[in-house]
């Protein structure tokens, strides 16, 4: 038992009347404070009614919940219910009120005063990007379905509440909405640093929103739950491969970056004006076939081939072809491997935050980090696994 | 043309006596319309999720429906006696079906997606019931209450025969001289002047429902 769970579930169980397996199995789960934890996994594996089972929307028939130490399995499930922001993915806002009334569903239930509760609805307006003036007075049906699931995010945080669950959430909207909205809730989410748990069947959308995932089978057992990067780089068993898919090991590249302390390869680079065969010979030396011309201030300018260097033509800001695979130091190995594709030279350049050349990224290098995460993730299953 | 002429000096030269008996007629009518809407709402709210007891609603309401009117009537008058309200009772009975039926259907088509976020703020069976359900139901329900005031603004002509007040006395009262003077005046005086209180009631129930209806739901 930690100390900074803020949910935990202890062999939650619900079984409905007349069934021989319960619906969910004995589960035990903890939610850290802060964290978004994704509940993920085919549909009919019980994620839903787990999430439904924290606010008590669905009464566990065994087992015990508790919320900051404190066993809510029996207590009221209104007054519990206002504590926690519900978010669903119809959204179920009622279409006979203002966006400003919804929002104040619960802070009105809770007995704010008015000017209080106007504040709070401006101030979370402006939260989900919506801007106060214009929305306040306007009606559910004047909404696109972003901008109601915006406002069904902020009513869930009305009476600002420490836990959010959200099930689904941005799953009925499109697909370019739906990345900007995941982009801005996980803006909100680092200065609210609320405790959510989050349901999805999109392993996508687990691995971008979660801080950890727990990959729920039938009966919401769970199969594996861990951090994004090691359940992409140790998938422990056939089941969670299979649901991960393929293409998990790219997927694990968002995870690392090309950071300063890291050594990059050394690539054969001149400056403007520089001795060709000078460049040649330092580009023959590591075998390149491919210099970087690199301007007065050391940004990357242009890529010249040896071929091009060996006909001893001065080298000027208008030879061989223009450097545009560039990334920034901070740039997640994903986004390298994005430039390497459509580099001349097959490397991404790597440039500092002044522009200036920091080095290059190659395929091994993506190559090494992916099988260290690898390993690291191996020893760290194998170390919990000697210890248990 | 001289029958419409005749009939102009026919009301012209009564009109206090006219306007009292439409009066009368829609007394009749409200009265039985404001209760059978408490009634129905009521038992609608009630047996709406339980659908036994909503299919013996629907149908028992139904078959007052089938009762001809004339019979239904008199059937009160050994209990209540004779004037107004066996007439009252009567319309009472027919307008239950309409508004019930439609408090059942508003009700269910409150989208279950609204209960179920109601639910997870914390609103407790009764608050979504108040601040929820039945005002997302309540454009149907009035609808019902419209259909069912039309329905009986016209029945009501028959509470004369029971001893009641209203419209249905000139029409009967016609019917009675058939042949003699004024008498076809008078039939189409109680006619007409029906017609003209069942378009005005809609109208005014029409309004009541504009400005009881929020504007997020009007279509």
């Amino acid at each position: 038992m930690s100390h900074d769970a803020k949910i935990r579930l202890e062999e939650v169980e619900k079984r409905y009347l007349g069934t021989k397996t319960p619906a969910v199995a004995s589960l035990s789960l903890e939610v850290k404070e802060g964290e978004i934890l994704v509940l993920v996994g085919p549909s009919g594996c019980g994620k839903s009614t787990t999430l439904r089972l924290i606010n008590r929307m669905i009464e566990p028939t065994g087992g015990r919940i508790i919320l900051d130490d404190e066993d809510v399995t029996k207590v009221n499930p209104d007054a519990l219910r206002r504590r926690i922001g519900y978010v669903i993915q119809q959204i179920g806002l009622f279409p006979h009120q203002t966006i400003a009334q919804n929002i104040a569903t619960v802070p009105k239930m809770l007995g704010w005063d008015k000017a209080r509760i106007g504040e709070r609805v401006d101030e979370l307006l402006s939260v989900v990007g919506l801007d106060p003036e214009t929305y306040r007075d306007r009606y559910p049906k004047e909404l696109s379905g972003g901008q109601a699931q915006r406002v069904g995010v902020a009513r869930a945080l009305g009476a600002d509440p420490e836990i959010m669950l959200m099930d689904e959430p941005f799953g009925a909207i499109d697909p370019i909405t739906r990345d900007r909205l995941q982009n801005e809730f996980l803006r909100v989410q680092e200065t609210l640093r609320k405790t959510i748990v989050f349901v999805t069947h999109d392993v996508d959308e687990a691995i971008k929103m979660g801080d950890r995932i727990a990959i729920l089978g039938d009966q919401s057992h769970i199969r594996q739950i861990d951090t994004p990067e090691r359940i992409l780089a140790f998938p422990v068993d056939d089941f969670v491969a299979d649901f991960i898919g393929s293409g998990s090991t790219l997927k694990g590249l968002h995870f690392e970056v090309v950071d300063d302390n890291v050594d990059l390869d050394p690539y054969p680079t001149m400056t403007v004006g520089d001795d060709p065969a000078e460049a040649l010979e330092r580009a023959h030396a590591v075998h390149a076939t491919w210099v970087l011309v690199l301007d007065d201030e050391q940004r990357p300018l242009r890529w010249v081939s040896t071929e091009e260097l060996g006909q001893g033509t001065p080298v000027t800001a208008e030879s061989g072809t223009e450097v545009l695979a560039k990334v920034q130091l901070g740039a997640t190995l994903f986004e390298a491997l994005e430039q390497m594709l459509i580099s001349e030279a097959a490397v991404a350049v790597v440039v500092r935050e002044d522009g200036s050349y920091y080095g290059v990224v190659r395929l091994t290098y993506l190559n090494q980090q992916i099988r260290r995460a690898r390993l690291e993730a191996r020893e760290h299953y194998e170390r919990m696994e000697a210890s248990s | 043309m001289d029958g419409i002429l005749s009939w102009f000096d026919y009301i012209s030269g009564r009109p206090d006596e006219i306007l009292e008996e439409t009066w009368a007629h829609a007394l009749i009518v409200l009265t039985a319309i404001l209760a059978a809407a408490v009634f129905s709402v009521l038992l609608g709210i009630l047996v709406q999720r339980r659908p036994v007891l909503r299919a013996a609603a629907l149908s028992i309401t139904g078959i007052f429906l089938t009762i001809p009117s004339l019979a239904l009537f008199a059937i009160f008058i050994p209990i209540v006696g004779v004037g107004n309200r066996p007439a009252i009772y009567a319309l009472f009975l027919y307008s239950l079906l309409p508004i019930l039926r439609n408090t059942v259907t508003g009700l269910d088509a409150v989208p279950p997606a609204v209960v179920e976020s109601a639910r997870g703020m914390g609103m407790g069976p009764l608050r979504q019931l108040l601040q929820v359900r039945l005002p997302l139901a309540w454009p149907i329900m009035m609808t019902g209450i419209r259909i069912a005031t039309l329905m009986t603004v016209g029945i009501a002509a028959i509470a004369v025969l029971v001893g009641g007040d209203g419209l249905g006395s000139y029409i009967q009262g016609g019917l009675t001289r058939l042949g003699l003077p004024n008498s076809l005046e008078s039939v189409w005086t109680g006619t007409v002047f029906t017609v003209l209180l069942g378009l005005v009631l809609d109208i005014v129930l029409a309004a009541v429902q504009r400005a009881t209806t929020s504007r997020g739901q009007r279509i």
